[in-house]
């Protein structure tokens, strides 16, 4: 057999240094290996990684400390914006993120969020949006579509009984504290790009001291949905993103000079 | 160095941030109100971190985020507050990072009081939180002690790597006494390797956790806390003993109580009774085997407490029975006077020891005149 050499120049994609080589445990299909390589990606064109300090949550993501190469520490459930506060405050020339997801941010860590971002604190928040609740097995999240059958709302969301969706992003645009607040969507190349630039955008806020920076992704979950890889992005494409519409929601005067 | 006149509260904070803390996490309730106050304008002035978080949860939490870069860190609270700090303080334990909190103790349960109380013994010396494990916990009896043992708890959490509390209640909280600070010792710059401060070039990546799926992972984490814990066990057991040598009866008490409870032996002493006091400053680490040797040549003991007899278990449980322990305690608030512990001593002097029965029961019927 005669083995192909590959020259060093010739290699157009490879693992961003600032994912680490393991396997991850997400499911096939599960768009949170998306929002890794991505954030990987940019942190790497950024050249920070030596500056990262990762707060992850509670939620699948709970071991993305296992799969980016830098530091982390592990927060509470819903609590990954206070401990990132706690940090940013010591050292306030690190990069400090959190990468939470709807149950982690939206329900039990709510006011840990809204505070972060009234305060203007200056961190990145990663946010997962994929309308359940992941890792218990697929209950209702604050995120669940009106109607969308879950393990705890069997015959579908009934707006009457559990209220409706919160929508985080235009939830978060509304505080003074807010630089960058933006939705953006992993189902397909286009939006996987637009995606990107928008955590490119969203760590420079922070490199600059501009405040709060938000990216909500809407995200898969092929598992709990109960769908193959392929119809869960479908789902998405149709059903997610009329009630979560993509967009930029908060974009402050001194954050729209950025050029990337 | 000069002594200063100062409330407990604010004491307390001088203190911390003359033992070098760098970050400082609360939210207002009485009666510690004032120490979030003080370090509202004394660590910015210093060019430290203060953060007025939305709730006690999120203080506790900024606590452990800065705790997990090794510096410096402490927050502050009441009875109700710290309640909502436990989730906190069991993943700060869990993770194996520094912290020291206050608890300046009010009435309770549920909204209670903002009266001086010492109704958190339970919830901090045997854990609040969910796990198995411990804090260290210091319980002064007078804003100097305040002063010395808040720094003593930074260095206690620092060498264990765990939660050091100062436990007072709120009477010393608010109680202006003159005390002799420490000196002025700069914030960090050189951070632990264990910490999680970004590479910076020097080291390969740092994960703070206290998720360990796998059970015998679990098991040897726990087990590991359970070994410092007996390192602390048997470095760290403080406690103040007055007129001792030659005492038949041993009043126990902590923090304002056996402040309380040290006029009332005098006052018995006067009478010539052989009564002396035992004041544990370390409430955990607890001086069981102390007690445990007393009981071996005195007669009895009689517990005092401003709770319904919390700390009461942990001198029975090293009396192991074999001397009676009677029991006084004021609720809700209420501070003991010293003629009623002084009344409580005479009873017993004059035959009112037994070994029958539960103090607390025996408590409760003398309690039933009272109010
Ligand atoms: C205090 C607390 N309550 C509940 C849980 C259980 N829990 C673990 S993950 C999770 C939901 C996470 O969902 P989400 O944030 O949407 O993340 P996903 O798994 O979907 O990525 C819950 C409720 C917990 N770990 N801690
Ligand atoms: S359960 Fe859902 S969110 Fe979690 S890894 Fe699997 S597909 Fe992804």
């Amino acid at each position: 057999m005669v083995m192909e050499q590959i020259l060093p120049e010739e290699i157009v994609y490879q693992r961003p240094e600032a994912l680490a080589d393991v396997n991850t445990h997400y499911c096939p299909g599960c768009t949170h290996g998306v929002a890794h390589r991505l954030i990987a990606e940019v942190i790497d064109e950024m050249g920070i990684r030596d500056r990262m300090v990762g707060v992850a949550s509670v939620g699948c993501s709970v071991f993305a400390y296992n799969y980016f190469d830098f530091d982390w520490v592990q927060a509470p459930h819903g609590r990954a914006p206070a401990m990132a506060t706690g940090i940013k405050r010591v050292l306030p020339d690190r990069f400090v993120v959190t990468y939470q997801g709807d149950g982690d941010m939206a329900s039990i860590g709510m006011a840990e969020v809204v505070h972060a971002a009234a305060r203007g604190e200056n961190i990145t928040v990663f946010f997962i949006n994929n309308a359940n609740y992941g890792m218990t097995g697929g209950q209702m999240a604050p995120t669940t579509l009106p109607g969308q059958r879950t393990t705890s709302s069997p015959s579908g969301r009934d707006v009457e009984t559990a209220g409706y969706p919160i929508r985080a992003a235009e939830l978060l645009a509304t505080l003074e504290g807010a630089s960058y607040v933006v939705r953006r969507s992993l189902h397909d190349p286009k939006n996987i790009r637009l995606a990107k630039k928008a955590i490119r955008t969203a760590l420079e806020v922070q490199a600059q001291g501009l405040g709060f920076s938000m990216v909500e992704f809407l995200s898969t979950c092929p598992t709990n949905w109960g769908m193959t890889p392929v119809d869960a992005l479908h789902w998405l494409e149709e059903h997610m993103i009329e009630y979560y519409p993509l967009g930029d929601f908060k974009v402050a005067p001194t954050v729209a000079q950025i050029r990337i | 160095m000069a002594r200063e006149l100062l409330k407990g509260n604010e004491a307390i904070a001088e203190a911390a941030i003359r033992a070098g803390l760098q970050a400082y996490f609360g939210y207002p309730i009485t009666p510690q109100t004032e120490l979030l106050e003080w370090m509202s304008k004394r660590m910015p002035e210093l060019g430290r971190a203060f953060v007025q978080a939305e709730s006690e949860l999120a203080a506790i939490n900024m606590v452990y985020g800065a705790a997990c870069t090794g510096a410096r860190v402490m927050t502050s609270s009441s009875s109700p507050g710290i309640s909502l700090m436990m989730e906190g303080i069991s993943y700060i334990i869990g993770t194996e990072v520094p912290a020291v909190l206050v608890d300046v103790m009010r009435g309770g349960p549920g909204l209670g009081n903002i009266a001086p109380a010492q109704s958190d013994y339970n919830q901090i010396v045997h854990g609040g939180g969910h796990g198995d494990y411990h804090l260290i916990v210091l319980a002064p009896a007078s804003v100097q002690e305040a002063v010395d043992l808040t720094v003593l708890a930074f260095d206690l959490a620092e060498k264990y790597r765990t939660v050091a509390v100062v436990l007072l209640d709120g009477s010393l909280g608010q109680m202006m006494e003159p005390a002799e600070l420490p000196p002025m010792r700069p914030v960090k710059t050189v951070y632990p390797e264990w910490a999680a401060t970004g590479m910076m070039g020097k080291r390969e990546k740092n994960i703070l956790t206290s998720i360990y799926l796998n059970p015998p992972d679990e098991e040897q984490t726990n087990l590991r806390l359970l070994r410092r814990w007996q390192e602390v066990e048997a470095n760290e057991i403080r406690f103040k003993e007055y007129f001792m040598d030659d005492a038949r009866y041993v009043v126990v008490g902590f923090g304002s109580a056996g402040r309380v409870a040290l006029s009332a032996v005098r006052a018995a002493r006067a009478e010539g009774i052989p009564v002396g006091l035992l004041r544990p400053i370390t409430l955990s680490p607890f001086p069981y085997a102390h007690i445990r040797k007393l009981a071996e040549r005195v007669e009895g003991f009689l517990v005092v407490e401003m709770n319904a007899g919390q700390m009461l278990e942990d001198v029975r449980l090293a009396v192991s029975g074999q001397k009676p322990v009677e029991f006084y305690g004021r609720l809700g608030g209420v501070m003991p006077f010293p003629d009623e512990i002084l009344a409580e001593i005479q009873r017993i002097a004059s035959g009112g020891l037994t070994l029958e029965g539960h103090p607390r029961e025996r408590w409760l019927q003398r309690m039933n005149g009272k109010n």
